[in-house]
């Protein structure tokens, strides 16, 4: 999503040190962009922290954001340190209420492309319901940093039907993926290596909060489990499904949805879309009585047109994940070593 | 996927493997030479389709698996102690040096860096050219052209910081040594298509009638590889022993002439050490005398003491299919992809990383 915001007069045009250093610099940097633009009863408070009330129990998550480049196809670091942790918590089942966000700037970043993830971050927080309520500014020498690091912390209420837990999948239950798989892993790198597709591929950054709350909120209980496979991708989530829950996990090759410009650049690259990282997509361990009817419902969000059933736990080899592949094998698919390297033919 | 999804269409895939079925009366080991072939038969799940009579072995044609440990320490120290830019294909960098991968010396500060070209080795060369910078050439006959490419390129353009650690290594040849050992039992293979792709088929012609075995040149894909084996079972079943191409939609009998072309032009047959094996006499290129500016071993005299290799790796017995990885003591115990003591465990290619997540899978599943 690109999102345009006059950028508005500054004094300089880049970061430098003094930025951070807590004196008139900082407080320029801050008036006449950061408060102005985020601007909210919590953060016109000018305090050093945000006080508020909540009720019920509660779900609190945190997550640094240092990906490279920091813009995108498809969406740029701002959004992605909104919408990751608002993902985070609707993943716990909570609604997302506040979010912190502090910054690691290196001196040089430009200022137009700070404010371009300003803006980013001004409306992915409109786009989930979240407010921004405190945060943190600091600049480091050129070469300690990588332009930007953002890290956001955020507090919601857990959604009162919600009984999100490893402990309540059972064997027999489904497993629902909300969209097709792999594409913000294929975005990045595609521009990492200086790759060009036909098509620009997007990533799927997204917030998923309104999705998952709409679940809750007709099925309850019966959703069991919910996680987003971002790093690591759905391999790394179903193995550690697998291992927490001391249950085996199947999945079905041919129902996993992936669009065929991001299978092509996999095939490609030499990669395994299963271990490739996800940001706009969870998946869902639900009853299997009511497996369809989320499926259904989730094909009918904006977030899911390509929710596919992709799979069960079952009560054989435990702790493993297998694969049935499309031409009727399997095989056991492992938790990833580190990074996904290419191979050689 | 046009050219891919037919290739794995599962009824296809389930009527070779009855005809399969059908043909075989009695137990054949069969060997499919190329490390893609085995990745592609672990990932599909194809081992525990064939019938048991039919037994793959995973041959040498894993080029990460082969290259020699020395090598691995010339470009640790290339990039170490040279301070070269060391750029390399993507799965070399975890393979276990003698003293340590390139990934760690990547940790330690050395310039590794991770490309899918070596031509975008000569353009990093082109932006810095107060940096030396060395590609590590690995790879069978398929890399070859491109590795050679890089060096036209670098000649062209007035390049003189590029240069390459070439390790090549020729399908032919391994085939050779795994049919001279005593203790092997390979009664047919599946030729590697891809190296066929750029070389042709005519040097397979010899091996046939001098061993009296079938070779099928074979594709990658499911239904490639159950063609494949197909075919060969077939000729096992008649006693037959012919060469037979299954991958004629990418595998001319010619091959790629421009591709030989520019691979003649760089590189000449030499001797070649195989990590695990040892040397197979004319079984891999080195750099022309003509371009040995562009030869990192010749350009920074490299001379690195060759270690001894792990005495509890059986990788060699593996590679010529004499032994199965889960046969090595040390299988999964002493040697997992995350502690490999040699490189079959790493790549996953190697067989024995590829065996590793399959017994796995075949234990769990026959528990």
């Amino acid at each position: 999503m690109e999102l345009q915001c006059p950028l508005p007069q500054f004094d300089f045009e880049v970061i430098t040190l003094g930025h951070g250093s807590g004196g008139l610099l900082t407080n320029q940097l801050l008036e006449s962009g950061v408060f102005d633009l985020l601007k909210n009863e919590f953060l016109d408070q000018r305090h050093d922290g945000a006080t508020f009330s909540l009720s019920g129990p509660l779900a609190f998550s945190t997550d640094s954001y240092v990906v490279s480049p920091i813009f995108f196809p498809g969406g740029n670091i701002g959004e992605l340190a909104v919408n990751g942790t608002v993902n985070d918590l609707a993943m716990c089942g909570a609604i997302p209420r506040y979010l912190s966000l502090a910054f690691i700037l290196e001196e040089g970043l430009l200022m137009k492309d700070f404010w371009r993830i300003l803006v980013s971050i001004k409306f992915a927080a409109e786009q989930a319901g979240v407010k921004i309520v405190t945060g943190d500014t600091k600049v480091v020498e050129r070469g300690k940093g990588d332009q930007i690091f953002i890290n956001t912390s955020g507090i919601g209420e857990l959604h009162p039907k919600a009984k999100i837990n490893k402990s309540r999948v059972g064997v027999g239950d489904r497993i629902i993926i909300s969209g097709n798989i792999a594409a913000h892993g294929i975005a990045i790198l595609s521009l990492r290596e200086g790759l060009q597709f036909e098509s620009a591929i997007q990533s799927d950054t997204t917030n998923l909060n309104h999705t998952v709350a709409s679940l809750l909120e007709v099925f309850g209980d019966k959703i069991h489990l919910l996680h987003d496979p971002t790093r690591g991708g759905v391999a790394t989530v179903l193995n550690e499904m697998a291992r927490d829950t001391r249950l085996g996990v199947e999945i079905w090759q041919k129902n996993l949805p992936l669009a065929e410009d991001v299978q092509g650049a996999c095939e490609l690259l030499g990669l395994d879309p299963l271990y490739v990282a996800n940001e706009g997509i969870f998946i869902a361990v639900v009853a299997a009585e009511v497996s369809e009817a989320v499926l259904e419902q989730l094909q009918a969000d904006e977030n899911g047109l390509q929710a596919a059933m992709i799979g069960e736990i079952v009560d054989v080899h435990p702790k493993q994940v297998v694969l049935h592949s499309s031409i009727g094998g399997k095989r056991v698919v492992n938790m990833p070593l580190g990074e996904q390297l290419p191979r050689i033919c | 996927m046009k050219y891919i999804s037919e290739y794995r269409d599962a009824d296809l895939v389930a009527q070779y493997l009855e005809e399969i079925r059908h043909t075989v009366t009695r137990p054949w080991t069969i060997m499919e030479v190329c490390g893609g072939q085995t990745h592609s038969l672990v990932k599909n799940g194809i081992l525990n389709l064939l019938p048991p009579e039919v037994q793959m072995v995973h041959g040498p044609g894993c080029p990460v698996c082969v290259t020699p440990l020395n090598l691995i320490d010339k470009a640790a120290y290339l990039a170490e102690e040279k301070g070269v830019i060391l750029c390399s294909y993507g799965d070399m960098i975890r393979v276990p040096g003698s003293k340590r991968s390139l990934l760690e010396s990547k940790a330690r500060g050395a310039d590794v860096r991770i490309l899918y070209s070596p031509l975008e080795a000569v353009k990093i060369a082109q932006e810095n050219p107060d940096r030396e910078v060395v590609f590590f050439a690995v790879g069978f006959e398929t890399t070859a052209p491109a590795n050679a490419l890089s060096v036209i390129h670098a000649q062209r353009a007035g390049v003189s910081n590029y240069s390459i650690l070439a390790s090549h290594v020729l399908v032919p040849p391994a085939i050779e040594a795994v049919m001279n050992d005593p203790d092997s039992n390979i009664q047919g293979f599946l030729a590697a298509g891809h190296v066929c792709a750029i070389m042709g088929i005519d040097e397979y012609y010899p091996l046939v009638d001098r061993y009296k075995i079938p070779i099928v040149v074979t594709g990658f894909e499911p239904v490639d590889l159950v063609q494949g084996i197909l075919m060969t079972v077939r000729q096992l079943e008649k006693g037959e022993h012919q060469l037979e191409n299954q991958y004629s939609r990418v595998v001319k009998p010619e091959g790629n002439p421009e591709a030989q072309k520019v691979i003649q032009r760089i590189f000449t047959i030499a001797d070649r050490e195989w990590r695990g094996i040892g040397v197979i006499p004319m079984s891999g290129y080195e750099v022309r005398p003509e371009y040995v500016a562009y030869d990192a071993n010749i350009k920074f005299k490299v001379n690195i003491e060759k270690a001894a290799e792990s005495n509890e790796c059986i990788a060699g017995l593996v590679l010529k299919g004499i032994k199965k990885p889960q046969e090595c003591p040390q299988f999964g115990r002493g040697c997992t992809p995350q502690m490999p003591l040699g490189a079959p465990m790493v790549s996953s290619e190697g067989a024995c990383a590829a065996y590793y997540h399959f017994s796995q899978a075949m234990a769990e599943l026959e528990a």
